[in-house]
């Protein structure tokens, strides 16, 4: 029966391929067929499942764990596929597994969404858990932050052994009272750092939290600039360069250096870990560049006013031609008000180049209320991708997009450029 | 914290709107909804000055326009004695006719009380004659409604109280699509002198500009005499108008 199903799963992924359909049908099919496969199949690891969760950072943050594990010679399995649903995780494991289906990897580093986690983390107790963030995404789906940080902590309490928590988000930081059997461990900002990051609470006038600073944390972020940045280990600080952009994306480094410690265990190399680090490179549609016309395209992917806030903070607006995607599909969220918790002023100087997207006159409206001019309206991406790539001319391109428009606008690019393909 | 725009020199144009409880019943993007009192007042050529009233602060006096917002259900505990101590402050000012804007939570709150599905009763303030009853469903979505006052009004619910209105107040609008104040009645929201009361986030007042014009008009009429827009460009309001109108028509071709 087993290899049976693995084997009409590979079917079904190599058929859905050639397709150039989703990810997640294949899982779909071994999940009807065969509903113990994940588990069987993940049960044999070694070190265990580690899994990443959290409303921001999840792709990168999972990438960049599974590139420091390798780091210290460990086989990872994951599901790069930025599908991060059970389903999404049965797709991946389809393809790594042999026909018999074996895996043959030390450790499954998988990252999952919020509320599928708890279903997930039922079927399999990780052994490894980290705990990003809570910050508003996707409201009329879970409802509030505070039942999202109630599926956090599920995960943390399924958990056998470490839970990894950002010590700089009230909400996740609280879970740590609601263990008792688990280790916990966690990742900091230095204080110089914490207005950089505000979390919800602190998104409208609230005072950065105190309690943040008598946690003591493995990991620390002490210092970012624009291509290196300083981390304290053990009360070591190392200074790396990084390829990541985003000043999200490098204190998301510092919870992925945090987990991967805890899984390498005693003998982590640090300078292996380090070296890894500054060489990974971002996940797609998080600052990832492109090249168009001769001139780069960074995509940048926002889905929440935190992201949105850092994303405008982390790339400067100054030299850059801005186009700005917004749907309002199931998977972005279809309640527009988050737009109006970011404030856009940075964009006023240069201006915003295009609007576009299925809510493009929300976000125009949104802009008009913070005097930033916008060039140019037009809901159709595809039009819109081409009338912004010419107006552009010789300037370098940015596009912040939400999920489903980055999806729109990289099946565009992929047509006058090389996009990765996202299987 | 306070910020002054536009400093009229002369004549005094200023128009003090109160944002209540901004950091804990702020969610949904209501800040949407103070920022377009402030810069509606801009173009037509008042000056907005606002303030935030937090727990534990004093109550400032000579507010000329309340907006209050939706909070999650750990932000209406911690808001909640608060709520009671200015509530008599608050009556008042409505009898008084001060134009206000309730959300979602708040909208709650100003009633006559909440009760949850488990049955504890939260008293609300009773600025306005509604009673509220916590729901197992979550009625979330996009919305489409109707007023006599305001034509159609867009916007987004996400709540799981059941609002049923007293004879005291008028609903605000009546649903063509989405549930509005409960799942048994079509009425969405409430109005009272110059309250209004919705459950629809959005924000509410970008995409609905006749009642942010009608809050600060009544703001500016109680407080000056009349309404004299001193714009300094027509083109602003020109365009603000034309993509207000191609927002609500978008949103309302968007499913549920």
């Amino acid at each position: 029966m087993s290899s049976f199903s693995v084997l009409t799963g590979k079917l079904v992924r190599s058929a859905s391929k050639l397709r150039g359909g989703g990810s997640a049908l294949p899982g779909l099919v071994v999940e009807k067929i065969d509903p113990d496969f994940i588990r069987r199949t993940l049960a044999g690891l070694p070190l265990g499942v580690a899994v990443v969760s959290g409303t921001n950072g999840k792709t990168t943050t999972t990438k960049m764990v599974v590139e420091l594990l390798e780091s210290q010679g460990l086989k990872v399995f994951t599901n790069r596929t930025g599908s991060n649903f059970t389903r999404g995780v049965a797709a991946a494991l389809l393809g790594e597994v042999d026909w018999r289906g074996r895996l043959d990897a030390d450790v499954a580093v998988l990252e999952l969404d919020e509320a599928h986690a708890v279903h997930f983390v039922k079927l399999i107790q990780p052994r490894y858990s980290l705990l990003l963030n809570v910050l508003r995404d996707q409201l009329d789906r879970f409802g509030e932050i505070d039942k999202t940080t109630r599926l956090l902590e599920a995960i943390a309490k399924a958990t056998t052994g470490t839970v990894v928590l950002n010590r700089e988000d009230p909400r996740v930081a609280s879970i740590a009272a609601s263990l008792d059997r688990q280790e916990v461990r966690y990742f900091g900002l230095h204080e110089s750092l914490r207005s950089t990051f505000p979390n919800d609470d602190e998104m409208r006038g609230s005072p950065a939290e105190a309690a943040a600073a008598v946690l003591p944390a493995d990991v620390v972020l002490e210092r970012v600039a624009e291509t290196d940045a300083d981390f304290r280990v053990d009360s070591t600080v190392v200074t790396t360069g990084l390829k990541l952009r985003g000043v999200y994306n490098i204190f998301n480094a510092a919870a992925a250096l945090a987990l991967a410690r805890v899984i390498a265990g005693p003998q982590a190399n640090n300078d292996a870990l380090f070296t890894a680090l500054s060489n990974v490179e971002p996940a797609f549609g998080r600052g990832e560049s492109l090249v168009v016309n001769g001139q780069p395209l960074e995509l940048v992917l926002v889905k929440n006013p935190s992201g949105f806030r850092l994303g405008l903070k982390s790339f400067a607006a100054h030299g850059y031609s801005t186009m700005i995607a917004i749907n309002d599909n199931y998977a972005d969220g279809r309640d527009m008000s988050w737009l109006w918790d970011v404030e856009f002023e940075t964009l006023a100087e240069n201006g915003v180049d295009m609007v576009t997207g299925v809510r493009a006159y929300d976000m125009a409206l949104r802009l008009k209320y913070d005097d930033v001019p916008v060039a140019a309206i037009d809901p159709d991406i595809t039009d819109a991708l081409k009338k912004f790539i010419v107006s552009s001319g010789p300037s370098p391109m940015r596009i912040f997009c939400t999920y489903t428009a980055m999806l729109a606008v990289r099946r565009e690019l992929s047509k006058i450029t090389t996009v990765e393909v996202v299987s | 914290m306070s910020e002054t725009l536009n400093p009229a020199a002369g004549d005094d144009r200023t128009i003090n709107i109160l944002q209540l409880y901004p950091r804990d019943m702020n969610i949904y993007g209501d800040w949407g909804n103070v920022l377009v009192l402030k810069q509606r007042l801009k173009w037509h050529g008042y000056t907005a000055n606002v303030l935030d009233y937090n727990p534990g602060d004093g109550f400032p006096a000579d507010v000329d326009l309340l907006v209050g917002g939706g909070g999650q259900d750990s932000g209406q505990v911690v808001i909640q004695e608060d709520l009671q101590t200015i509530a008599p402050a608050l009556r008042a000012m409505a009898e008084d006719d001060v134009p206000m804007l309730a959300i979602c939570g708040l909208y709650q709150l100003f009633g006559r009380f909440f009760k949850t599905h488990t049955g504890t009763v939260i008293p609300g303030i009773g600025l306005l004659d509604l009673e509220t009853h916590g729901g197992t469903e979550r009625l979330i979505g996009n919305v489409l409604s109707v007023s006599e006052e305001f034509g159609e009004i867009h916007g987004y619910e996400n709540h799981s109280g059941q609002t049923f209105l007293g004879p005291g107040v008028k609903p605000l609008a009546q649903v063509r699509k989405g549930e509005g104040n409960n799942s048994k009645d079509t009425w969405e929201g409430a109005r009272y002198r110059n309250v209004v009361a919705s459950y629809l986030h959005g924000s509410l007042l970008p995409k609905n500009p006749a009642i942010a014009d009608f809050l600060l008009q009544q703001a500016v009429i109680r407080k000056f005499g009349a309404f004299e827009p001193r714009p300094e460009s027509a083109s602003d309001l020109d365009e603000l108008a034309r993509l207000s109108e191609l927002a609500r028509q978008h949103a309302s071709q968007r499913p549920r």
